[in-house]
């Protein structure tokens, strides 16, 4: 395998595998955490090496990847503005901050899937229940949580910190 | 023999163990006796009747998710007193659940009710049929299951006249390449997991999954590996639907036109049990065939393919003699009258004898009968050692070396080496070889060019046919009847799905005429009486006949070599 | 004037200078109730639990101590598990989320109690996904705990050993099933499991007894061993005692998260008095009472609820009390707290496309009806939403919702069904309207 992976982010994987004595294979979900934080999504070979180290196929960490949504298999945007849609936020205005995102950094695609702005910048895309339905419409950026994005005001103050 | 079972199966939920006590089961309105813990769909099939399922497998882990077995389920209504109330006839009431259940996942106790057919247990089926089949292509006129397809049994049956869908079916991977032997097309998949479950359970090798999410699930395995598993084609029997497909079967031929013949697989010493599928004289397809004791309801790859060498254009046709250095299409009779002459002026020492591992019990016992009556002193069968695996597959590829070693045909191939150091020395002038190539057991061309007569009964060109002096063409093991010894000693039966191509005979009947031509034998009629003269003579099968082996054979007890 | 707040849960949720530390925590009392619980027989405390008839807060209400009675430490060989079900994810639903980000260690707290009542040495805290922060801040509290001796080995020098993991999930909401959660710490796909025979409490995590509790859940289990189980049996009414977490979204005036007494306050008075009433003094239209899944109300219905003298009176929304017994008996539930409000300017056909989108999105598709049904709901009402609905789709809708319910491996098909039934059996009216 052509990855060479620091040691410190070794032991990271290392120290997650610990928090399950029971079966290594729990530590799934942990590992491609910490790979996608460290590489900005699951690549193929992120899959054989985790499977390798978890002593499992390699279908059974795909079947992980393709299963949760916050998983990617490509590179997205430097900053990701994910967006409420459910019911709550879809009554407090999501539909209408998700378009403003899209506007603002000239993200491009369909609504259902990520869409991207042309310099690779922003990636805006829909999610399901972030689960702070008072303060609708809400989203995140990156890690960081929004709530009450509800004018174009707010939402270019916002995207002032994404640079 | 228990333990035979153990080490294939992980699971036998249709098997319960003897000991199992019985419980009272209210069983769509009748009361019943059944061995408790049974699962409710094993429970229909005790009872000459059927709850449609797809996922539940009585082999395999129970996963529940397909629903077509949902029944109505009741327990005994109890009393204050934790009491069962008893109705007019002294039978506990049952208080029925509102919820279905699945039978599959249902194990039976002491006064539970079952409604299979209640109005509730059918609509769920009918709602599950549904589903199954919005997303389906209902490609049938061109799906290879297409007559053994479970969808289309339960749809007779639960299915609607038309469809309610007027949506988009989902898209999913056609005709991916699985492995080797193996294609899926995932939009038949019903996503029951049985293949998946059998790899894990079953092969120990869990290379297949699901990728996706929801109604876009899909069975596949790891892009650019595969499913190259020594029992893949398993799956393909235990998939309910058209999803996997067997590469060497799929578009051959229609299922119901085959003729299904119950024999035995002859590719390795276990004796896997087979139906055999045949249309007119060609054999398009092995599939296992249930018997807990050999091999359950499973076959390797190798045995299933080994097949097409039954079909070849090289098949011998009719039978040849030498003529001037030529071999010439001759007939029978010409041919058995010439090679017994030529046999006969020959003393038992200046001939040899290759039998073969191959060859029946019944035509094993003609051959030793030759063998004693021409008093020939060197003789034995090719003995072949492969891999084998903790599986199907036994390091003895032969299919019948008990049978040879029991009919006193076989030295274990101690002989090969004296029968080749006979032919160069001059003392072995003749030689007599059976479903085999004589170059494979050592002999060169030349020592064969030495040969004043070679006598060769066989299928197919090799280089002892391209020496022999006659050619006697034979039978492939799905042409002809008989019977073999698995490695465990078990006597298993043949039978013929069809003819041999041409004037080509079943070896039995062959060797029973040139005995006659060269000894004069006596005159065997039938298979059955062959058997009976070889039953009456060898002690291990005394008292049994064909018959009596029935589809499933019979363990013999034989002392260990 | 309105029904005041009772904060056990939420005491110190929003307080100036109350921060997530654990000297802040101490300063307050904190862990002291894990100090008097770990001097307790783990059985006195699981009889406390049951006295107090606490029911589970994470959608079901099944009984705690019942939940709990199900496991004998004394007669397994096998480890027991505990797990905290942090997923929260039922749309309408954003209570654990406060606990969580602003007071972690009163759930630590309870999480040690409840471990240390049920024999529990290894134990998980099951984290969604998209609360990255959460996860961050549970791990800290963790830690601090640990420093302190509140978790690790010798337990304040009780002799009892624990470990808390926080394990975090990626954006699946079947993972809040707790099957489908038991599997997600496996490290598989987070099907459910099938039950019978996998109850978690036999044949859960690794094949071992295992108890998943709700945030809120585990948070009770610290005041009822700082009250005991009959003080705390005395809060609420018999049967839905304690507190609720309640979350209110939608088209009122002052959306947010409140704590009362579970019975204490009518809809009425928490969409009006508490809630400010309906945004712009429209009217109120329908009320989802328990996180998506539950059944919708109409504004305008009448409910049959039992009277003070257990007699049947029909009463309207506004005066139903809040709690699990009287949502139930009028055809909904509880369910997760959070209630979602429509007013009259929302299209009944938009509210439903919205979330059987999500429950499409959301199936697992390991079982048929769901993993079929749920799609083709979707596809129904978008179909029906834009343009192209038939007069015949209403009653198909309904059948397809018909024959997913009660028929799948968990209570994702109810989740997903029910919303589409009561939808159609409330506002038939809007759906027939789309064919015109």
């Amino acid at each position: 395998m052509s990855i060479s992976l620091t040691p410190d982010f070794e032991k990271k994987l290392d120290e997650a595998i610990t928090h399950y004595p029971v079966s290594k294979r729990s530590a799934a979900l942990p590992l491609l955490h910490l790979w996608q934080e460290q590489f900005g999504y699951i690549s193929d070979e992120a899959i054989e090496f985790i499977a390798k180290k978890l002593e499992v196929q390699s279908i059974h960490i795909l079947e992980l990847v393709t299963f949760y949504p916050m998983f990617r298999r490509e590179p997205i945007g430097k900053h990701h503005i994910k967006v409420c849609r459910t019911l709550s936020c879809a009554l407090g205005g999501a539909h209408e901050a998700h378009a403003c995102m899209k506007k603002l950094t000239g993200a491009q695609g369909d609504d259902h899937g990520p869409c991207t702005s042309p310099d690779g910048k922003y990636t805006v895309e829909y999610v399901e229940c972030l689960a702070s339905c008072g303060t609708a419409p809400v989203m995140m950026i990156n890690e960081e949580f929004y709530e009450n994005v509800n004018s174009e005001e707010k939402a270019k103050e916002l995207l002032k910190k994404y640079q | 023999m228990s333990m035979s079972k153990t080490s294939i199966n992980p699971f036998n939920h249709d098997v319960m163990p003897d000991n199992t006590p019985l419980v009272n089961v209210n069983y769509n309105g009748k009361w019943i006796q059944v061995p408790k813990g049974l699962n409710v769909v094993e429970v229909t099939q005790s009872q000459g009747e059927f709850l449609p399922h797809y996922c539940y497998h009585e082999k395999l882990s129970i996963s529940g998710n397909c629903r077509m077995c949902l029944f109505e389920m009741g327990m005994p209504k109890m009393d204050a007193s934790r009491q069962p109330v008893l109705d007019a006839n002294g039978k506990p009431e049952i208080a029925w659940m509102p919820r279905p259940q699945i039978g599959c996942a249902t194990n039976v106790t002491e006064g539970m009710g079952i409604r299979t057919n209640s109005p509730l247990a059918v609509d769920c089926r009918k709602g599950v049929m549904e589903f199954l089949l919005i997303n389906h292509p209902l490609d049938c006129p061109i799906c290879d299951q297409a007559g053994e397809c479970k969808l289309q049994e339960y749809a007779s049956e639960y299915g609607s006249g038309e469809s309610r869908f007027v949506e988009d079916k989902i898209k999913k991977p056609k005709h991916f390449d699985l492995g080797k032997n193996i294609v899926i097309d995932d939009e038949r998949c019903i996503l029951c997991t049985r293949c998946i479950r059998f790899a894990r359970e079953v092969l120990d090798d869990d290379v297949l999954g699901i990728v996706n999410r929801g109604g876009n699930n899909t069975v596949t395995c790891h892009p650019g590996k595969h499913f190259d598993n020594e029992y893949s084609l398993n799956t393909v029997d235990l998939c309910p639907v058209g999803a996997l497909t067997s590469k060497d079967f799929r578009f051959k031929m229609r299922v119901w036109f085959l003729k299904e013949t119950k024999s035995i697989c002859t590719s390795c010493g276990t004796g896997c049990n087979v139906t055999i599928g045949s249309r007119e004289q060609t054999v398009y397809r092995l599939t296992p065939r249930h018997n807990e004791e050999v091999n359950s309801q499973w076959m390797c790859d190798t045995g299933r393919l080994n097949i097409h060498y039954l079909s070849g254009e090289d098949r011998f046709t009719r039978p040849l003699s030498r003529v001037k250095g030529e071999l010439y299409e001759t007939s029978w009779e010409d041919v058995l009258r010439q090679a017994g002459s030529r046999l006969k002026t020959f003393s038992g020492k200046q001939i040899s004898l290759l039998a073969s591992g191959r060859m029946t019990n019944e035509e094993l016992f003609l051959t030793k009968t030759l063998i004693d009556e021409l008093q020939v002193s060197l003789y034995d069968i090719l003995p072949r050692q492969g891999q084998g695996d903790k599986f199907l597959r036994s390091a003895d590829l032969n299919p019948n070396s008990i049978g040879a070693s029991l009919l006193g045909v076989s030295n274990d191939g101690k002989n090969l080496q004296a029968i080749k150091s006979g032919i160069q020395s001059g003392d072995i002038r003749a030689l007599l070889v059976l479903q085999e190539d004589a170059t494979e057991a050592g002999l060169s061309v030349e020592e064969l060019s030495k040969l004043e007569l070679i006598i060769y009964v066989g299928l197919a060109p090799n280089a002892t046919a391209k020496a022999a002096h006659f050619v006697l063409p034979s039978a492939g093991f799905t042409e002809k009847h008989g019977s073999m010894i698995n490695v465990k000693g078990r006597v298993q039966r043949l039978n013929q799905a069809h003819l041999p191509p041409g004037r080509a005979m079943d070896d039995w009947e062959i060797l029973r005429d040139l005995r006659s031509a060269t000894t004069g034998g006596n005159g065997i009629h039938t298979i059955e009486d062959l058997f009976r003269s070889m039953s009456a003579k060898v002690p291990a099968l005394a008292g049994l006949t064909l018959n009596k082996i029935g589809d499933h054979g019979v363990q013999l007890s034989l002392t260990a070599k | 004037m309105a029904v005041a707040e009772r904060r056990i849960l939420f005491k110190h949720i929003d307080e100036p200078g109350y921060t997530v530390d654990i000297d802040c925590y101490l300063k307050h009392g904190g862990y002291e109730d894990l100090k008097k619980a770990i001097k307790l027989e783990p059985q006195f405390i699981k009889d406390e639990v049951k006295k107090s008839q606490l029911r589970g807060r994470g959608g079901a209400g099944f009984s705690c101590g019942v939940k709990w009675g199900f496991i004998d430490a004394k007669k397994t060989t096998k480890p027991i598990y505990l797990i905290c079900n942090a997923d929260e994810s039922e749309p309408g639903t954003f209570k654990d989320r406060q606990i969580i980000h602003k007071d972690p260690h009163q759930l630590i707290e309870g999480m040690i109690i409840s471990c240390f009542a049920n024999s529990v040495h290894l134990a998980y805290l099951y984290i969604r996904g998209e609360f990255p922060e959460g996860a961050r801040i549970l791990e800290k509290a963790i830690a601090e705990a640990k420093a302190k001796n509140f978790l690790g080995k010798n337990i304040l020098g009780a002799g009892y050993d624990l470990e808390i993991y926080v394990h975090r999930g990626a954006g699946a909401y079947i993972c809040g099933e707790e099957t489908g959660l038991i599997e997600s710490i496996e490290g598989k796909r987070p099907y459910p499991r099938i039950k019978p025979p996998y109850f978690p409490a036999v044949l859960g995590l690794y094949m071992c007894p295992t108890i998943v509790n709700n945030v809120e859940t585990l948070c009770n289990v610290k005041h009822i061993v700082n009250m005991g189980g009959e003080a705390y049996a005395r809060i609420g009414k018999p049967n839905n005692t304690g507190t609720r977490l309640i979350g209110v979204s939608g088209d009122v005036k002052k959306p947010g998260y409140y704590e009362f007494e579970c019975g204490a306050i009518t809809l009425g008075e928490l969409i009006y008095d508490v809630c400010g009433g309906i945004r712009n003094d429209n009217k109120l239209k329908a009320v989802i009472p328990g996180g998506s899944s539950s059944k919708v109300m109409r504004a305008d219905g009448r409910y049959k609820v039992k009277g003070a003298n257990s007699e049947m009176t029909e009463i309207g929304l506004n005066d139903i009390p809040m709690d699990f017994d009287t949502f139930a008996a009028v055809g909904t539930m509880s369910g997760s707290g959070g209630v979602i409000v429509m007013d009259e300017t929302r299209d009944m056909v938009d509210c439903i496309e919205n979330l059987s989108e999500f429950y499409a999105h959301e199936s697992c598709g390991q079982c048929t009806p769901c993993r079929e049904g749920a799609q083709w709901m979707k596809k129904i009402i978008h179909r029906m939403n834009h343009g192209h609905a038939r007069k015949e789709d209403t009653d198909l809708l309904k059948n397809v919702a018909d024959n997913i319910a009660g028929r799948t491996i968990c209570a994702f098909g109810e989740a997903c069904s029910w919303p589409v039934q009561s939808f159609i059996a409330a506002f038939r009216n809007e759906f027939e309207a789309k064919a015109k």
